[in-house]
């Protein structure tokens, strides 16, 4: 007995085993590994950000000011990539990995060396894809949809360094993946029952198998890509009997789940965040997951939505249309149990409500637009358009980011010990939520206008909405600066000391350690736990 | 704290309003157009539309209320209740009703885009990078079609004209109220082929030939614009449409097929 509690006393006041920059290279410990994939995320974030500023810039005006076409298009290009995969999705990895072993009761995650491997491959995928834009002939410039031919026959050379950099990107998913499932199943406190488990935990498990499902799909699809560019095979090239849509059927059947890897993180975040200030129980709870559970699977059966256009048999379009449409339900559901959350609660407004609560409304917005696209009729006229990139920056930006922002803010006194200065961050939620609007709302009115999206230069009808939509993605992008100092200023302990608990409102396993959570934690697993 | 809130509710607000009228006069809603599918694809955008304003009424409202009466600092006591099957099933399956009534005309529209039987003349459209080709196949006719925005324009080095980005050295010239089929297809890579007025879109595929159709009821000129990305010179790839009576058609048919004096 006495041994055991000197291991368990022992391992709480264990700090990391190496000191400066090999702590990090060869570390196993969930909290630090979360903090490599947040850190090199935002890095991503940045780069993927001031390309967008640079794309804002060119469309200020009709005519060609600040890049050449191609520049354009590679930059429209390296911003989605960078974003979806080099930003977002490491993001949550981050947010899972310093998280899920917290709200579990688990001492780490399952496969700390594995762990450590899939973060350090991102950095190395990262520099490829980067590193591209510098080779003779220019980077990708094909979308980040990649769509072939123009991605196979008539791409630049790098784009084999493309390829090999989206192969180590999914490797290092199909492994973070592995690893949260595994630790999920295998490493719960031993009185938590799956469905005890914080929806934000459910919807990282359901992730997961997104993610094993269609990272390899996405990896066959761009080893055919390779074929085609070197091996003289014709998978998408009609005049060796190939099909060029083919390619999109395969892309977008990792494409679409791929939609859901990127959002139902957020909806676990603001699960979460909204009952701890609403000092209410979460609504639903069993419907949530039900609804988590049924967008998954109908994220299967909706890839070729996006390909209206290609000239889809009918019955096809008719299946694709209609299974579309149903995923409004569940989705509809979930907004519901969060507006029911609120209702009658005693609600407070820190800035992590805030911004769930801006996600909870335009969320909802982008939801809207996408039911108008799953419209076949509708969307011959939306598809390709500004409308489109208004609905999926709904979705991602004031959706996915938002969220991010909130759960930061939310964990940040956990991880630093340290309050943030809940002002400033008001004052970033506010002139972040304006300038988004301000950003994306027009450009739903410039694809119903007609104006197609992914080009440098318009017809002159388009200049005014361009021109605001410029104006609040510099406002937007600026306001990001703010964030940096808050979370700097947190890590720096300048704000007040956080208790254990945080919130008023607060429930779960995380906040019964202290702030700033020790390096080990949970050695000993807990046995509080809440039944649901 | 209700900033967001109002925000949001004054953009939906703002969205009837646009869509309504105002904004029907700067071309910045979808365009009723010159076709009877056109027409119907604006119905269906319209209807939708309203149907999720109103969601977004009923929702964004009950935040609102929420929002406004159950803070803390209004002293109010957080309720206690978590599930209701009632309200549960009745918030599932309002909305699987209303996307069944709006599945109905939209299967409808999309049934009548897919018949492209019948048709009083076919043209053969081929993207190239970037211009477009048309091949009226019932005639012995057939031209390419450039862009003619000059790189000056384009360079800020003149003014722009009118229709700068939108206009091409050869209309293609249609007759009106006639069922035209076209089939597309293309020489590189996927294009598309969008004219808003007209309600057609359709993806211009290397090697495989997609149809669409449409009945032009008003003479006129309709512009689009290539739709897919196809490389550097995707955003110069205008369409222009010029639509004329049978009478003026024909003379134009026979302009195009007499040989032009070469003196
Ligand atoms: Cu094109």
């Amino acid at each position: 007995m006495t041994s055991h509690d000197m291991t368990a006393d022992d391992a709480h006041h264990h700090g990391p085993s190496k000191k400066g920059i090999l702590r990090w290279v060869t570390t196993t410990n969930h909290k630090d590994i979360g903090t490599m994939y947040l850190v090199f995320s935002f890095i991503m974030f940045f780069v993927g950000g001031s390309m967008a500023m640079v794309i804002r810039a060119e469309l200020f005006q009709p005519g060609m000011q600040i890049v050449p076409a191609e520049t354009f298009n590679m930059l429209t290009t390296m911003h989605g990539l960078i974003m979806v995969f080099g930003f977002i999705m490491p993001v949550f990895v981050g947010l899972a990995n310093w998280m899920i072993p917290l709200m579990i009761g688990a001492p780490d995650m399952a496969l700390p060396r594995m762990n450590n491997w899939s973060f350090w491959i991102l950095p190395v995928a990262g520099t490829i894809l980067i590193s591209t834009m510098f080779m003779q002939g220019g980077g990708p410039n094909f979308g980040w949809t990649f769509y072939a031919p123009l991605s196979t026959t008539f791409a630049p050379k790098s784009t084999d360094y493309f390829i090999f950099a989206i192969h180590l990107l999914g490797m290092s998913s199909i492994m973070g993946s592995i690893n949260v499932i595994v630790t999920i199943f295998n490493m719960r406190a031993p009185k938590m029952r799956l469905i005890d488990m914080p929806i934000f935990v459910w919807t990282w498990l359901i992730t997961a198998f997104l993610i094993i499902a269609v990272m390899p799909v996405l990896a066959g699809t761009v080893t055919m890509m390779l074929m085609d560019r070197n091996f003289g095979t014709s998978f998408f090239n009609a005049a060796g009997g190939g099909d060029p849509v083919l390619f999109q059927h395969l892309f977008w059947f990792f494409g679409h789940p791929e939609v859901y890897i990127i959002i139902l993180p957020a909806f676990g975040i603001v699960s979460e965040i909204i009952p701890t200030f609403a000092r209410k129980k979460l609504f639903g709870r069993m419907s949530m997951i039900y609804a988590l559970t049924a967008i998954a699977f109908l994220s299967f059966i909706v890839w070729a939505h996006h390909m209206f256009m290609t000239g889809l048999p009918l019955a096809a379009s008719m299946f694709f249309m209609y299974a579309t449409m149903l995923i409004a339900v569940p989705t509809g559901v979930k907004v519901f149990n969060w507006v029911a959350t609120i209702y009658r609660g005693c609600l407070t407004f820190e800035t992590p409500m805030l911004f769930s609560l801006a996600f909870v409304v335009l969320f909802t917005i982008g939801g809207f637009t996408g039911l108008m696209l799953s419209l076949i009729p509708s969307d011959v006229q939306y598809h390709d358009t500004y409308f489109v990139v208004g609905h999926f920056h709904y979705v991602l930006v004031p959706g996915s980011l938002f969220s991010v922002f909130a759960a930061i803010y939310y964990w940040l006194p956990k991880w630093t010990g340290h309050m943030y200065n809940e002002t400033l961050a008001k004052f970033h939620f506010w002139i972040s939520v304006i300038s988004v609007n301000l950003t994306f709302f027009p450009m739903h009115f410039l694809g119903l206008a007609g104006m197609p999206r992914r080009i440098p230069d318009y017809a002159l009808q388009f200049t005014d909405f361009n021109q605001i939509v410029s104006i609040g993605a510099f406002i937007f992008g600026a306001a990001q600066l703010i964030f940096v100092y808050i979370v700097i200023q947190a890590m720096r302990g300048k704000g007040p000391k956080a208790t254990a608990h945080v919130w008023e409102g607060s429930h779960g396993l995380e906040w019964t350690v202290p702030s700033p959570a020790p390096y080990h934690t949970f050695s000993e697993p807990p046995t509080q736990i809440e039944r649901h | 704290m209700l900033g967001f809130k109002k925000l949001s509710l004054l953009l939906t607000a703002g969205l009837m309003n646009f869509s309504a009228t105002a904004f029907a006069a700067y071309g910045l809603n979808m365009p009723v157009g010159v076709s009877p599918l056109s027409a119907s694809m604006h119905h269906l955008h319209m209807t939708m539309l309203w149907v999720c304003i109103g969601i977004g009424i009923i929702v964004f409202g009950i935040m609102t209320y929420a929002i406004i009466k159950h803070r803390k600092s209004k002293g109010h006591q957080a309720a206690n209740f978590h599930e209701n099957t009632h309200v549960e099933i009745i918030w599932t399956v309002i909305p699987f009703i209303i996307l069944i009534v709006m599945a109905i005309p939209a299967t409808k529209t999309l049934i009548e885009m897919n018949d492209t039987k019948a048709a009083d003349l076919t043209i053969k459209v081929t993207g190239y990078r970037w211009y477009w080709h048309y091949d009226y196949l019932d005639e012995a006719l057939d031209f390419f079609s450039h862009p003619s925005t000059t790189q000056e324009e384009i360079n800020n080095l003149v003014a722009k004209d009118e229709h700068y980005n939108l206009a091409v050295d050869q209309h293609l010239v249609v007759p009106i109220n006639k069922k035209i089929r076209f089939a597309f297809t293309s020489n590189d890579v996927i294009h598309a082929w969008w004219v808003p007025q007209l309600g057609v879109k359709k993806d211009a595929v290397p090697g495989f030939i997609t149809e669409s159709w449409t009945i032009i009821k008003e003479p006129g000129i309709y512009r689009g614009q290539c739709a897919e990305l196809c490389g550097a010179g995707h955003a110069y790839m205008p369409i222009v449409v010029e639509a004329k009576t049978q009478a003026d058609y024909e003379t134009w048919l026979v302009e195009q097929k007499t040989p032009k004096n070469p003196s």
